[in-house]
């Protein structure tokens, strides 16, 4: 299991790597991964800036990942989530799981970024040609979440 | 009491965190969040929709109806936006 936080950028092949290797009872990987896009609410965006509250942000990563592993059979999960100045392209989080048979992976992997999404906190900062913007958390993410509910 | 502040509620209130000695009937989440409103107009404002001041203590989310300790770290902020 990783939790990691931080600035660096991270190598996605790297990581699959890093996760499958020696691992045979491993049949299925889910990896998605999320980008800074180029614009938002019709608005050009140049940059991100990501805060976070150092201490909480690993406290609820962890809490996350352990009620995935309590729901579905996961041989690994790896969760990498950056901070500070990201530029449109740039990789913000990777989310991956591992298990025996693709449904446990696919579906904690979409669990565990919706979580993330309303329970880790993260706070999106976006340069514009209008100034700087906090970004807005989104009903749709709330109901996203909703949809794993016991 | 520290309490440490993230994001716009950050830059409205205009520093991190701030330590505060709590008045001993300020015994709730919603209550410190009103009494925090009182310390500025700067407070006030960013405070006051609490629809959008989401709060842990501890390190964990919590209801405005959650008891807060003298000790207990506390953070104030907008709902979070990662992912």
């Amino acid at each position: 299991m990783a939790i990691r936080v931080q600035a660096e950028d991270f190598d996605v092949g790297a990581e699959y790597a890093a996760l499958t290797r020696g691992r045979s009872s491993i049949g299925g990987v889910t990896l998605f991964s999320g980008l800074v896009r180029d614009m938002a609410g019709g608005a050009a965006v140049s940059a991100m800036t990501l805060e976070h509250y150092p201490g909480m942000t690993e406290k609820q990563l962890e809490a996350i990942e352990a009620e995935a592993r309590r729901r579905w059979p996961l041989d690994d999960v790896l969760i990498i989530h950056r901070y500070g100045r990201l530029e449109p392209g740039d990789q913000i989080v990777l989310v991956a799981t591992a298990s025996a048979h693709r449904d446990a992976a696919f579906d904690s992997c979409r669990f565990l970024i919706d979580w993330l999404k309303t329970k880790a906190p993260f706070w999106k900062l976006e340069a514009t040609p209008d100034g700087e913007r906090w970004v807005e958390a989104k009903d749709s993410d709330d109901s996203a979440a909703a949809r794993w509910d016991p | 009491m520290k309490i440490f502040y993230f994001a716009w509620l950050r830059t409205k209130i205009g520093v991190p965190s701030e330590t505060v000695d709590l008045p001993a009937e300020v015994k709730t989440v919603g209550a410190l969040v009103d009494w925090l409103k009182t310390r500025s107009p700067k407070h006030a404002e960013a405070l006051a929709n609490s629809k959008v001041v989401k709060v842990a203590v501890n390190q964990e989310h919590v209801p405005y109806d959650h008891p807060i300790e003298p000790g207990d770290e506390v953070a104030l902020f907008p709902p979070v936006t990662g992912g």
